[in-house]
Order: structure tokens, then C-alpha cells, then sequence
């Protein structure tokens, strides 16, 4: 892949993600466990959004250099068929209950802060700045969260059941955050991605650490499901996606 | 201001003869404009009033989530989620600020909360009625926090200092969200015949129940008189009805939308534009528990409360693990 068409797909696996976990935070509002938690889950969406826009911004610019136009951010948000995006399976997951959301961020904030860290050394300063920006949000996500899964798997018998359960049965879209770059990859060579297998000794650490103190066990790593990078997805983006995207689809010419 | 027909629990106003040397103390003061601060003797009447109105306002904030909430993920652009987002997170927060308020008269927001699940307090009659389509975003914006704002500006001089100080941050908030909404109508207005369409029936819909928020005419608001003496309320219902009617219709004009009412029009004698009359057989429907979504609501609420109990009691159990760790 030549490096702008690398770049631009990079750039859509972030912004996908940022997205379909923005989306589904969304589908909380108004329905958490208590008041505070409704307003702390919605930011945390809310944060995740702006970071989609940012990268899809970007990605638009880039893809313009490519193809001489690029599409704004509701064309790639809204016009899209589940096999072009680009999200991790993690974050396509559904909400489930209270503790399978909270695990769901817990491992992918604790992923996200530490990639967006290492991509604010990147050596294209637009992402750079992106990621510079976005890893402030990231830094207070990944806190809220921890301490989530703590006080959850450390609170009483049928949290800590909750909690256990909901890690076990996230456990094996992890793996796919670690995905290594395929040999040759223009923008690991060139410094402006982050090799992903880079960032796995460093999330282990801190994610056995949590897990150690909230008193859940660390599930082994056995299988690891992939394919949302490639666009191959679980049945539920498409479910997602028809709901995000009905309005856009159902009226083709109008502006919002 | 969300709250409707708030019982005081008396039947007539005292005049000063009546009241006892305390109450015409508190009412001196009242009618010096000096707030009532929590920890200052205040009538019971006034108190439990006051209570309920916070409460009636708070849970408004809370219910109110729903309908737009009905919406975030499938709002028709990146911008437009955002913004409905921080909208709905906002109103998150005045639900707060309000349950905090009324906590300074003593009661517990369990208790508040719980007298919502069962039915004993009510919340604006406006979040019965649903959100069929991205339109009634706009609508709700436009209407609902606009007649909101009407009432909520001179709350900012209420009597009560921890409502009337938590009005004043809620009211700039409330106004940029109502500038949110008639610009998503504008928008809507301005496209495509469908996206007019929408508009107006969404204008078609809220009209009337937006009328209702200001609460019945003022002949049959048995209510205000007592509470209009207390400054917890300061303009009357078609006082303010009509405000909100004479602010509006223009909007409704510049953007090409037809108000729902062949009696609307102008009065120059009066300053005023004159209008139909209200289907309050309708708001008692309403309010009884008839409207479109009123089971819906209440039932979204509790299996939020019901759904969520286990992670309120894992956090206290966890709080208290850890406090008698620190005093191990």
C-alpha cells in the first residue's frame, strides 16, 4: 500500500473505534446506575466522539491528497457498510449489563491511553497533535475505569461475579489491539504509527496490576477473535450501524 | 421551571393578621427580598412546598433524558450527536444541582427518587408525549426549553437562595440549548420538502403540550396565589403563557412554520397576540397518568433504578472495605 493509503486506513481504524464506543455509550443516556455515572459515561462518549472527528478530519484531508477529493466526516460515519469499517471488535460489543460495559472500557482505555501516549511522538504532526490532545481525555478515562473495575470486583460476591464474568468474556477481542503490522508497513518504518505489538507488555502490566487489587482473576490468553481491522466484523456492527445510520440512509439529500 | 400545579397545602393566603409573629417575621423578610437560607426558620407549608416544587423540577431534568435521549444514536450527523449529548449531559447535571437543593430542606434524593417510582410526585407533563422523529429534537429545544427558560428566568429571584442560585446556572445553559434547538429547526425548515414536513409536524404536536407546561389558566390554579406570596413563584401562569406565546410566534414565522391555532393573531389593542383555547381536558389526562408515554417513562426509570442497584451497593461495599482497611 503506498503511505498515504496506508495512512488513511490507520486513521479510520482509529477513528471507527472512537466512534462505535461513542455509539455505544450512547445507548446508556438517561439509563445508568445513578445519576453521576449517566453524566460520567456520557463524557466519556462524548470525549470518544470529538476524537472520531478529529481523525475523520484528518483522514478526509489525507484521502483528498489521494484521490483528489476527500470525504467529510458523515460520509465516512454514515455512508459506510459495516465491511469498510475499521473498528476493533472490542468496542462493537454490546453494552450488556453495568459490568460488561465498564469491562469492555476498562481494557480498551487502558489500550487507548497508552497508544495515543506513544502516537504523540508520531512523526506526522497532525496526528501527533491528535493524539496529544485526545490522550488528556484518555488519561482520566482510563482512571475512571480502573477504579470501576476495582470497586466492582472488590465491592460485594455478586459484583465481583459480574465483573469476572464480563472480563472473562471480553478477553478474547484483546487480542486484536495487539495485532502486530504487517512486515513492510510504510508508516511503522516511517514513525508515524505505532507498532501495536509494542504496547502489549505495557497493558499486561497494568492491566494485571487492576486486576490483582480489584481481586479478579487474569484470564489466560487463549483465542483471540480478529477481523474488525480487515472489516471483517461480529453481527453486531451491522445492527449498530442501521440504527447510527438510518437517518442519513432514509434521506439521501437532505443536510442536518 | 418544569414543575406544574404544586400543591402548597393550604386552602387560602393568611393575610398578616393571621399569621403567627414567626410567620410574619419569615413573610417580612420575603417581602424584603431577602433569601431564605436552609438553616432559617421557615413556615412547614413553605418548606414541603418548596420541596416539592425542586423535586417536581429535578425529576423533569432526569425524565426528560428519555425523549431525547430516544435519539443520540441516531442523530443524522457527528455534529448533531455531540451536541445532543452534552445537552442531555447537562440536564443530567441540573438534576443535581435541584436534588442537592432540595436535600438543604431535609429530605434524601432516595427518597425523592423513590417517591417518582411510585407514582406520589409528578414530573412535567411535557415527557409524556414521544420524540417520533429528529424534528421533535429541534422541537423540544425550541418549545419545551424555551417555555422552560420563561419560567426558570425569574426563579433566578426566588426566595429560597439554594434554588434561586442553582436557577442562575441552569437558565444559561437552558438558553443555549434553546438557540440548539430552532437551529436544528432552522435547518430542517430551510431543506428538503420531507425535512419541512417534519418540522411542522413536530411544531403540530408540541404546540399545545408546550402551552400546558405554564401549568391550568389562572382562575382554576388553586395553588399560586399562596406560592406567589412566598416568591417561590413570582409570575402567574398566563402571565408567563403568554410571554412565551408572544416570543415565539415570530420564531415560528421567520422560519416559514404554521402555528397550530386558527384564533392566533395579533392584538394591537393589547400588545399581545391573542390565542385559542387549551385542551386542558387533555393535560389532566395527562398528568393522571394518560399520556402517550407516561408508563413508558416511569418503567424506564425504575428498571434503570431496579438494573443498577447491584453497582450502588458494590460501590458503598467497597467504600466501606476500604475505610476499614485505612483504620486496620
Amino acid at each position: 500500500m503506498p503511505p498515504d493509503a496506508s495512512l488513511l486506513d490507520y486513521l479510520l481504524r482509529l477513528a471507527d473505534t472512537d466512534l462505535v464506543l461513542a455509539q455505544r455509550l450512547g445507548e446508556w443516556v438517561g439509563k445508568g446506575p445513578v445519576v453521576e455515572e449517566d453524566i460520567a459515561s456520557t463524557n466519556v462518549g462524548l470525549d470518544l466522539l470529538g476524537q472520531a472527528r478529529m481523525w475523520y478530519g484528518y483522514a478526509g484531508e489525507v484521502e483528498a491528497r489521494i484521490a483528489g477529493t476527500g470525504r467529510d466526516e458523515d460520509a465516512f460515519a454514515f455512508r459506510r457498510d459495516a465491511h469498510e469499517f475499521r473498528n476493533l471488535l472490542l468496542v462493537e460489543q454490546p453494552n450488556g449489563d453495568y459490568a460488561d460495559t465498564l469491562a469492555r472500557q476498562f481494557l480498551f482505555d487502558q489500550w487507548h491511553l497508552l497508544l495515543l501516549r506513544a502516537l504523540s511522538a508520531s512523526a506526522d504532526e497532525r496526528v501527533a497533535g491528535i493524539a496529544a490532545k485526545a490522550a488528556k481525555e484518555a488519561a482520566y478515562h482510563a482512571e475512571r475505569s480502573a477504579d470501576w473495575v476495582i470497586r466492582l470486583g472488590d465491592g460485594t460476591d455478586v459484583s465481583h461475579a459480574r465483573m469476572q464474568d464480563a472480563i472473562d468474556g471480553l478477553w478474547m477481542y484483546t487480542g486484536e489491539m495487539f495485532t502486530a503490522a504487517p512486515a513492510g508497513d510504510p508508516l511503522a518504518a516511517a514513525g508515524i504509527a505505532v507498532d501495536p505489538a509494542m504496547l502489549k507488555a505495557p497493558w499486561d502490566a497494568r492491566v494485571s496490576a487492576v486486576l490483582a487489587e480489584a481481586t479478579l482473576a487474569r484470564p489466560a490468553d487463549g483465542w483471540m477473535q480478529k477481523g474488525g481491522i480487515a472489516g471483517v466484523h461480529t453481527e453486531h456492527l451491522g445492527r449498530l450501524l442501521a440504527e447510527m445510520q438510518f437517518l442519513q440512509r432514509a434521506y439521501p439529500d437532505a443536510k442536518w | 421551571m418544569y414543575a406544574q400545579m404544586v400543591d402548597t397545602g393550604v386552602r387560602s393566603v393568611k393575610d398578616a393578621a393571621a399569621m403567627t409573629p414567626e410567620e410574619q417575621a419569615f413573610q417580612a423578610r420575603i417581602d424584603a427580598d431577602v433569601k431564605v437560607e436552609p438553616k432559617d426558620w421557615m413556615p412547614e407549608h413553605y418548606r414541603r412546598t418548596l420541596i416539592r416544587q425542586i423535586q417536581q423540577h429535578a425529576h423533569s431534568e432526569i425524565v426528560g433524558m428519555l425523549p431525547e435521549g430516544n435519539w443520540v444514536t441516531r442523530a443524522p450527523t457527528l455534529k448533531r450527536k455531540a451536541i445532543l449529548m452534552a445537552k442531555i449531559q447537562d440536564e443530567g447535571g441540573h438534576g443535581l444541582y435541584l436534588y442537592s437543593a432540595a436535600e438543604t430542606l431535609g429530605v434524601s434524593r432516595d427518597d425523592l427518587i423513590a417517591d417518582l417510582h411510585a407514582g406520589r410526585v409528578k414530573y412535567s407533563s411535557i415527557f409524556n408525549y414521544p420524540t417520533l422523529t429528529w424534528a421533535d429534537i429541534g422541537a423540544i429545544g425550541w418549545l419545551v426549553d424555551g417555555a422552560a427558560i420563561m419560567n426558570q428566568v425569574p426563579l433566578q429571584r426566588t426566595s429560597y437562595g439554594p434554588y434561586a442560585r442553582a436557577m442562575v446556572r441552569i437558565c444559561k445553559e437552558e438558553s443555549f440549548h434553546q438557540r440548539q434547538g430552532y437551529e436544528i429547526m432552522m435547518h430542517l425548515a430551510q431543506g428538503t420538502p420531507e425535512q419541512k414536513r417534519m418540522a411542522q409536524d413536530a411544531l403540530d404536536r408540541w404546540w399545545q403540550p408546550s402551552l400546558m407546561m405554564f401549568g391550568p389558566p389562572d382562575a382554576d390554579s388553586v395553588h399560586s396565589a399562596q406560592s406567589m406570596q412566598w416568591k417561590i413563584k413570582l409570575l402567574s401562569n398566563d402571565e408567563l403563557r403568554q410571554r412565551f406565546v408572544d416570543q415565539t410566534v415570530p420564531q415560528a414565522d421567520y422560519l416559514g412554520l404554521t402555528v397550530p391555532d386558527p384564533q392566533l393573531r395579533w392584538n394591537a389593542e393589547r400588545g399581545h397576540y391573542d390565542f385559542g383555547p387549551i385542551d386542558w381536558r387533555e393535560f389532566y389526562d395527562v398528568l393522571k397518568g394518560n399520556g402517550p408515554c407516561n408508563r413508558d417513562r416511569i418503567r424506564t426509570r425504575v428498571k434503570a433504578w431496579e438494573d443498577g442497584a447491584w453497582v450502588r451497593e458494590a460501590a458503598v461495599a467497597h467504600a466501606e472495605k476500604r475505610a476499614a482497611r485505612k483504620a486496620a
